[in-house]
């Protein structure tokens, strides 16, 4: 049994965003950080680990950096990791990544008793797209939302979130699971021992030539070119117009705000 | 013949997936109709909404007294609970059957579980948690010269161009990003609930409405999940996205945070009931559950009222509130980002200022 | 001559880095008006590995030696100087053993003191035995009918003295010799005989809790001795070479800590229309603090790099704890200073910094006695 972890290393946006002169995101200026959603689909993969005692992959898809990020999960526990880095792979949306990761994983393999965690959503795309997307190219069932998982027997039991309460799903595995943050996951940390262990954990890299003879890669389904979407226009939102900052004494600025939305008839 | 979405002019019509749960319609139903008529009108096409469920027949005409032309019903006894397998499979044989150009649909749980499984399936783009919608040139351009900082005199339009513009925030609504899916069809567009306005319903267009009940197929082989049972939390639902006045408090509570939660509580009384909120830091800590989280990876909010009590404002948050009518800001640090789109601030101990306000706001109340 | 950290040195570093910020600095103040030792996140410190580092794998260790635990120790000490303290501290005890311990003794220890969560602590000083750890008073006596040490005595001002679950104690196994007849033993928590004292209250550091131990006809199995009898000063001295690059390492990371915050207040306070960073006179406090601290830095690691590459370092142990405390000192005043009245306020760290960096001029041996030790290595 083999647990897959799919990752995304994405800049740090609790910090402070910097944006070029033409509207584009600096991500050159910005630290990066492993996909938050993705932290805790890489806990639940090691919390079944620990009890199972199966294998984890993390596999990400990425530029040559995201390496350092897959050394920091295999410090953390898993056992192996995967990069998916190529130029023809550049500039896809969701449909043509989903497509490259699932005929890594289908080139790497696949078999009955596996499972793949993705996290909800990234924090720079904000779609929660791509994990859907590699189930249904693998044809395999998906559980989305999902706060605990316990495997029983050949099946998995999910709590599934709802927006007010939950649903319990029964899925056979092989399937895919995005994870979101529930019930107390808390993300472990690497620990010393990790460290000094993950340059000597396997890392393979997988680049177009890897991959190229998966029926899944078409040259004309990959990259800016292959990607059903494009961006028409980027633009900045202009700047919600500065407010006023109450001077005074507690007293002074509170009576002052008080007035104002009497004035504006908040209240 | 096989379904091929790269042949465009074969698709016509806007479609809207409607989600019901337990017989309950998804409010963002109507708001997506009313966005969808608009569209329909646009480009001179019908608007259809489709419902998929058990027992669900009747739900279809009101639909169109919010103005769909017409609503399809997929009523099976194997989509009365929600799964993927079950779902996608019957909204794509509906789709892939008479090929609607747009498909809109609520981005709800479930809506966000559906919508990019049926896209891979289909094969076309689908581009998640649009804001603005518009197929009409004239209106696109119109919306970027309000909304954007770019200078448009140089850029030459296609005035003729029909794809579906949807525009979307990225890297947390610092960035506006407008997608087309010019090679595929239908074009989907998830949409957030309570981003699109609701429209006026009326008696006479609902009677009008065309319900068309679609034959499903599913058989077990199609079903790899199963519903063992949903389960409605006993606890108050936090309604962030329906409420008035939202009051979040941030890691500035930290040194009492029952009292700052309190005082949250009672300042969203004051101001006549609201919604307590937290940032992302206060979920991760504990302190509130993740249904309080406001911003990117919470929710995001338009109240009248969002009052910011000890919350730094970093990006990700703003990007959940920064649509507010109104946002006060408390915090002690003067030079914390939320200040910067906040329209009031006040630098200063949450701990003592919101009991003043608390005061205050109760005062003139009372003077009314 | 390459200075560069490994890659796992690199990500030790982020590690620590990450932990002070998330686990250690939301309760450091706390910590610091409570006066306790913090034991969640001693434990914490434990899963992770930290409290393992410079003992190998075998005995349930890190790997890693003095550099790994200097990058450690000083990212804990920019945000925490008593959580760095109490790793830094608690760390001579598995490393002594490790050196000098009996492969008994080291299957029997490591382990828990490694990743066991069991907190370790060295104890040497007496009320008259200070600087001059030859009046130290602490006998040991060997039974021979019962083959137990009998031990005798007060220790005090040890560092998680009240804590701790297994305890160096150097006692007079031959009072008669003095210093050369001083041992070092292993004594665990709960033995009968011996008691904790005062657990004192201090003017920083306060996690660490301080105390006085007693020892009333305390009996320990002689297979609790460390090393050979009459070895105790020397395993004292050596044991205190790795605990000055320790302490330097803290006295490094208050200072960035003080830097850092001093760095961005400078940016925000606005005075007399300007942010106070574009005077001068901040501006020379600032490369001051940064020139020194950086060069502390640099002593350090290279009196790590020594000791890690099994060179002789006791000179520059000394020399970097030296400076690393005296720069301590200078920079979290400094820093403070910067900050003006809210330097005062304990609603900023700035002042449990200023209190906190005093204690390494003091402790594992004051300034002036690594004067003499440098002194009398340099004159010779």
């Amino acid at each position: 049994m083999r647990i897959y972890v799919c990752v995304k290393q994405v800049p740090d946006t609790s910090g402070k965003v910097a944006v070029n002169p033409d509207g584009t995101l600096n991500r050159g200026s910005m630290s990066t950080i492993i996909n938050p959603d993705d932290m805790i689909a890489i806990e639940q993969a090691l919390k079944l680990k620990d009890e199972l005692g199966c294998g984890v992959t993390a596999i990400t898809m990425g530029p040559p950096q995201a390496e350092k990020m897959l050394r920091e999960i295999l410090a953390m526990g898993a056992d192996d990791g995967v990069l998916i880095s190529s130029r023809e792979f550049g500039g896809s949306d969701t449909f043509a990544t989903s497509q490259i990761i699932a005929a890594a994983i289908t080139h790497l393999g696949i078999s009955d008793e596996d499972i793949i965690f993705c996290g909800r959503q990234a924090i720079d795309g904000d779609t929660a797209q791509v994990g859907p997307q590699i189930a249904e190219k693998l044809n395999i069932p998906q559980v989305t939302y999902a706060a605990t998982i316990k495997k029983e027997d050949k099946k998995l039991a999910i709590k599934r979130m709802l927006e007010d309460g939950y649903m319990m799903v029964e899925v056979k595995t092989p399937c895919l699971i995005t994870c979101v943050k529930e019930d107390n996951i808390l993300p472990r940390y690497m620990t010393i021992n990790g460290i000094m262990e993950c340059y000597k954990k396997p890392l393979t890299v997988l680049d177009f030539e890897a991959l190229k003879e998966e029926p899944l890669i078409d040259i004309d389904t990959i990259g800016l070119k292959g990607s059903p979407t494009n961006i028409f226009k980027s633009f900045t939102p202009p700047q919600k117009g500065v407010g006023i900052m109450l001077e005074g004494d507690g007293k002074e600025a509170v009576a002052q705000l008080t007035s104002k939305l009497e004035k504006l008839h908040v209240i | 013949m096989k379904f091929n979405s790269s042949c465009i002019e074969e698709f016509k019509d806007i479609w809207v997936f409607c989600e019901q749960r337990h017989g309950q319609m998804m409010n963002t139903n109507y708001e997506l109709i009313s966005e969808g008529r608009k569209l329909a009108d646009e480009r001179g096409s019908k608007l259809i909404g489709v419902i998929l469920g058990h027992n669900i027949a009747h739900l279809g005409k009101e639909l169109g007294g919010y103005g769909a032309d017409k609503v399809i019903i997929c009523d099976d006894e194997n989509l009365k609970e929600y799964t993927t397998d079950a779902y996608a499979k019957v909204f794509c044989d509906v789709v892939m059957d008479k090929k609607p150009e747009v498909v809109l649909i609520g981005a709800s749980n479930i809506g966000r579980d559906l919508a990019p499984r049926c896209a891979a399936r289909l094969h076309t783009g689908l581009t998640a948690d649009c804001t603005h919608l518009d197929i009409d040139m004239n209106n696109y351009v119109d919306f970027i010269e309000t909304s954007s900082t770019l200078d448009l005199s140089k850029t030459k339009f296609k005035m003729e161009d029909t794809n579906l513009k949807m525009t979307r925030p990225a890297f947390g609504g610092h960035l506006m990003a407008t997608i087309i899916c010019p090679r595929f069809r239908p074009c989907m567009s998830t949409v957030r609930p309570g981003v699109m306005k609701k429209g006026e319903f009326s008696e006479e267009k609902a009677k009008a409405c065309e319900v068309e009940t679609y034959p499903v197929s599913l058989c077990e082989d199609d079903l790899q999940t199963k519903v063992l049972e949903v389960v409605k939390e006993a606890k108050q639902i936090v309604d962030l996205i329906g409420a008035e006045v939202i009051v979040s408090v941030g890691r500035g509570i930290s040194k009492d945070i029952e009292k700052g939660i309190e005082l949250a509580k009672e300042l969203a009384d004051a101001f006549g009931g609201g919604v307590v909120g937290g940032s992302r830091a206060v979920v991760d800590s504990g302190w509130l559950s993740a249904d309080h989280q406001v911003g990117q990876t919470g929710k995001t909010v338009h109240p009248k009222v969002y009052v910011a009590l000890g919350i730094s404002g970093a990006i990700q948050h703003k990007a959940g509130m920064q649509d507010s009518e109104l946002i006060i800001a408390i915090n002690k640090d003067e030079k914390a980002p939320i200040f910067d789109c906040a329209d009031f601030g006040i630098s200063g101990d949450l701990f003592k200022i919101v009991p003043m306000m608390i005061e205050n706001i109760k005062e003139v109340k009372n003077n009314k | 001559m390459d200075f560069s950290l490994t890659r796992e040195q690199e990500m030790i570093k982020r590690l620590a880095g990450q932990f002070a910020q998330e686990v250690l600095e939301p309760v450091a103040a706390d910590v610091d008006i409570d006066h306790t030792f913090p034991v969640d996140n001693f434990k914490k410190m434990a899963d992770i590995g930290f409290t393992g580092i410079g003992v190998p794998k075998e005995y349930g260790g890190s790997g890693g030696g003095a550099l790994e635990e200097v990058l450690a120790v000083s990212e804990f000490a920019k945000k925490c100087m008593s959580s760095a303290a109490i790793l830094s501290i608690h760390l001579i005890a598995p490393h002594a053993i490790y050196k000098f311990g009996n492969e008994e003794q080291k299957q029997k220890f490591l382990p828990r003191l490694t990743k066991g969560g069991s907190l370790g602590a060295f104890a040497l000083t007496e009320p008259n035995a200070g600087s001059d750890a030859g009046a130290a008073k602490t006998t040991a006596i060997l039974d021979p009918g019962t083959n137990e040490y009998v031990l005798n005595g007060t220790k005090c001002f040890i560092s998680g003295g009240s804590r701790a679950d297994i305890l160096l104690i150097f006692a007079l196994t031959q009072p008669e010799k003095g210093l050369k007849g001083m041992s070092a033993i292993i004594v665990e928590k709960g033995t009968p005989g011996f008691s904790i004292g005062k657990v004192e209250s201090k003017m920083g550091l306060s996690g660490s809790e301080t105390a006085e131990l007693i020892f009333e006809d305390c009996r320990v199995p002689v297979s609790n001795l460390l090393g050979k009898e009459g070895q105790g000063f020397k395993i004292a001295m050596q044991a205190l070479d790795g605990a000055r690059i320790g302490t330097g390492a803290q006295g490094v990371g208050v200072a960035e800590g003080a830097l850092e915050l001093s760095v961005k207040y400078t940016k925000e306070r606005v005075q007399f229309g300007k942010p106070i960073g574009a005077l001068q006179g901040i501006q020379w406090y600032i490369a001051d603090m940064a020139t020194k601290t950086e060069a502390a830095k640099a002593l350090v690691y290279f009196a790590a790099y020594l000791k890690d590459a099994d060179k002789p370092h006791t000179t520059e142990a000394a020399m970097c704890k030296l400076n690393a405390a005296e720069n301590a000192r200078f920079v979290t005043n400094l820093a403070l200073q910067i900050h003006g009245g809210y330097g005062y306020m304990k609603d900023y760290p700035l002042e449990r910094m200023y209190r906190d960096a005093k204690i390494t001029e003091i402790y594992e041996g004051t300034s002036e006695i690594h004067k003499v030790v440098i002194a009398r290595a340099v004159m010779k």
